[in-house]
């Protein structure tokens, strides 16, 4: 079993934090198929359409038959481990500062052989395991030989917290705490043991429901928090920027309406200075923070979430705006996401079908409740990944929008 | 122009006239303006600032989410000596023209939207300085955030103070800025904002029996904050709005000023038909 995470020790401030490296970074493109598959949790192989084999590393030809239609098919990564082995010197800057480090290769049931960052509780070979693929801190696809069965506090293995953002004795912001998002996501950290949640409030005169008893929880903070407010945002960096290890961005303006269905320009504006201006201004004031601390031991500043909208892939025209707005965000925290990675800080991006609240009441039923999202949200951040999808409606839009963008147009214009 | 004296001519002439010393004799008003300044000077008049500062935390009217907002104050650096611009510091800021201490123009309200001269730019200048009867609800307004000002209470400040002339402002000291807590001084709860503010039949009363300019206030609005259960809906808007008469709100330091006898400047912005404006509000009053 792995030993259980403890709370680390207050950080000695005599001694310099540590600055962050990253594992080695450099994929063809080729190879970047298995990345796309491991940001969404998923780990699929290159499958050759002519023949059947399954091939690992990926190619641009299939190494048995040279056909070059290879889709990617998403594998259950069961396997045997062959061998095993532990580094106990490289000259990586990465890996030297994590030795020593335990790899193995494993024989895939599938048929390809793949070597393997080993988890702690898988014996020597020969063993069954399941592959995973994850992302490392360079946010690219490396594989995982995990055990066969569940182990006692497996998520606590030190090399795999090298791959994932556990909140657990993690301090976290939640932009807007006052949402049922927002509370939701508040209460889902504290669950998964964050040390504290500071949750951002705008405009305090507007009582919400069950604010006040989010506040009661002993890890949870209100702080003073408008997005759109440049001086706010800056300030509150200045007072926990350097604190914080995981942002979690649910601060949302959204009206229901389309181009037509509202007069003028100022809702839309609006919707554009909280999703999408907002943002910025927290990415501005809190990235470099976060960059800084991406390597300040156990409890280093590890991912910032953004909660998008499936609307962001392409736009629902009853609300349009919206859609728009959370497509800006999409594209924003891509930027974001280049300038966080060279520090190994993740970038979550949550793309949420309809949530259950005041805004999408005309939209029918599956919506998603703030609670089940605030739990996607921590398994994100558990598994390591940076694209989320729940829900049944952002699963099905996803599904078509990746099978044909311009249909899926056509088809939601009605 | 120097003035050299202030004696009036000896014989008042139409035009103005060489006096013997080679100077201009000064007319009445040229008398009076000087008189102004002097005392500016020597401090027999001061000057008391009735304005907010412009900040982004200070807050603004709410009004049901799915209606359309007015902005709060938001303010950008555009250069402070930086690489943006190396030897100058400059802002962009943003608002509604009701953020802040703001002015009400005839047009903000259905009533007035028909009139002349409703908007802030077609507003007569000449209206934008004038006379201000202060009556005091502050021991009121902090027994009852709901305090209404009833046209009882206006009679009865009359009957110490004496009638309120034509064409003032008059102002409800209420002291409620000095609820320095944006919270406390939008004072919410599930059935709405609790500031005080005038009743229907003063709002009414001040317009029709004593001319009045406009009406003022320290909280968010003139009217009060359950002022849309009132009848008319929000009836200080409706009426003085209705008879061309304006609105100052968010003010301040109303406290230093005595009940009658100070002087208000309050232009607006000239906005192309804007409804309103935030402005800088200064009372002139008598020194000790």
């Amino acid at each position: 079993m792995s030993a259980p995470l403890t709370r680390p020790r207050r950080k000695n401030p005599v001694l310099a934090t540590r600055m962050p490296t990253l594992p080695p970074g450099g994929r063809s493109r080729a190879a970047l198929g298995l990345t796309a598959a491991a940001a969404e949790g998923r780990f699929a192989l290159q499958t050759c359409a002519e023949c059947g084999t399954v091939q690992y590393p990926p190619r641009e030809a299939c190494h048995r038959c040279l056909s070059v239609r290879l889709p990617w098919r998403t594998q259950d990564g069961a396997g045997q481990l062959l061998a095993h082995t532990q580094l106990h010197h490289s000259n990586d800057l990465f890996f030297r500062e994590r030795l020593p480090w335990r790899l193995g290769m494993v024989r895939l049931d599938a048929g390809a052989t793949v070597v393997a960052h080993l988890h702690g509780d898988v014996p020597g070979a020969p063993a069954r395991v399941r592959v995973g693929a994850m992302l490392d801190r360079a946010g690219q696809a490396v594989l995982v030989a995990m055990p066969d069965k569940e182990t006692p506090n497996m998520s606590d293995d030190r090399q795999l917290r090298e791959m994932t953002c556990d909140p657990r004795f993690r301090k976290a912001l939640v932009t807007d705490g006052k949402t049922a998002l927002g509370q939701a996501v508040a209460r889902a950290l504290v669950q998964a043991g964050a040390d504290i949640v500071w949750v951002g409030q705008a405009e305090p005169w507007k009582k919400l429901p069950g604010f006040d008893e989010l506040l009661a929880l002993p890890q949870v903070t209100a702080v003073a928090l408008d997005v759109t407010d440049s001086r706010s945002v800056t300030e509150l960096a200045g007072e926990i920027g350097g604190k914080v290890d995981i942002v979690v961005n649910t601060a949302e303006y959204h009206r229901a309406t389309g181009i037509g269905a509202r007069v003028g320009v100022e809702t839309a504006r609006s919707e554009m200075d909280v999703n999408y201006f907002g943002l910025l201004r927290l990415a501005q004031a809190f990235g470099p923070a976060l960059r800084a601390r991406a390597a300040d031991g156990q409890s280093s500043a590890c991912a910032w979430v953004n909660l998008l909208s499936i609307f962001a892939l392409a736009n629902f025209p009853a609300h349009g705006t919206f859609s728009a707005s959370k497509a800006a965000a999409l594209s924003l925290s891509q930027c974001l996401r280049a300038e966080m990675r060279p520090q190994g800080v993740r970038v979550v991006n949550v793309f949420p079908g309809p949530i259950d609240d005041e805004w999408n009441q005309l939209l029918p039923p599956p919506k998603l409740a703030p609670a089940t999202l605030a739990g996607a949200v921590v398994k994100a951040l558990r598994d390591g990944v940076e694209d989320v999808y729940p829900g049944d409606v952002a699963q099905e839009w996803l599904e078509r929008w990746r099978d044909n963008p311009k249909a899926l147009e056509r088809e939601i214009a009605g | 122009m120097t003035m050299t004296s202030t004696t009036p001519a000896p014989t008042p002439a139409p035009t103005p006239a060489a006096t013997p010393a080679g100077t201009v004799a000064p007319s009445p008003g040229a008398a009076t303006l000087a008189s102004l300044v002097a005392g500016l000077l020597d401090g027999r008049i001061r000057v008391v600032d009735l304005t907010q500062t412009l900040a982004p935390e200070f807050p603004q009217i709410v009004l049901p989410p799915e209606m359309g907002q007015c902005l709060p104050f938001r303010i950008e650096e555009i250069s402070r000596y930086d690489d943006r611009g190396p030897g100058w510091y400059w802002n962009n800021f943003s608002c509604g023209e009701h953020t802040g201490t703001h002015f009400d123009a005839p047009v903000h309200w259905i009533s007035g939207r028909d009139l002349p001269d409703n908007a802030v730019d077609t507003v007569p200048v000449q209206r934008l300085i004038g006379p201000a009867c202060v009556i005091d609800c502050s021991r009121e307004a902090a027994a009852d955030a709901d305090f209404l000002l009833t046209k009882a209470f206006v009679l009865d400040w009359e009957s110490k103070h004496g009638r309120i002339p034509p064409r003032a402002w008059v102002l409800m000291r209420t002291d409620w800025s000095r609820r320095t807590d944006p919270v406390e001084y939008q004072n919410f709860d599930e059935t709405g904002q609790h500031t005080p503010g005038p009743d229907a039949e003063v709002a009414r009363f001040l317009v029709e029996e004593r001319d009045v300019l406009g009406f003022g206030s320290e909280a968010i609005g003139t009217d009060a904050g359950q002022g849309f259960h009132q009848r008319p809906p929000y009836p200080c808007h409706y009426y003085m709005h209705g008879a061309g008469r304006y609105g100052l709100q968010c003010l301040t330091n109303l406290d230093l000023l005595p009940p009658t006898g100070a002087v208000v400047i309050a232009p607006p912005l000239k906005i192309r038909q804007g409804s309103g404006s935030p402005l800088r509000v200064l009372a002139l009053v008598p020194g000790a």
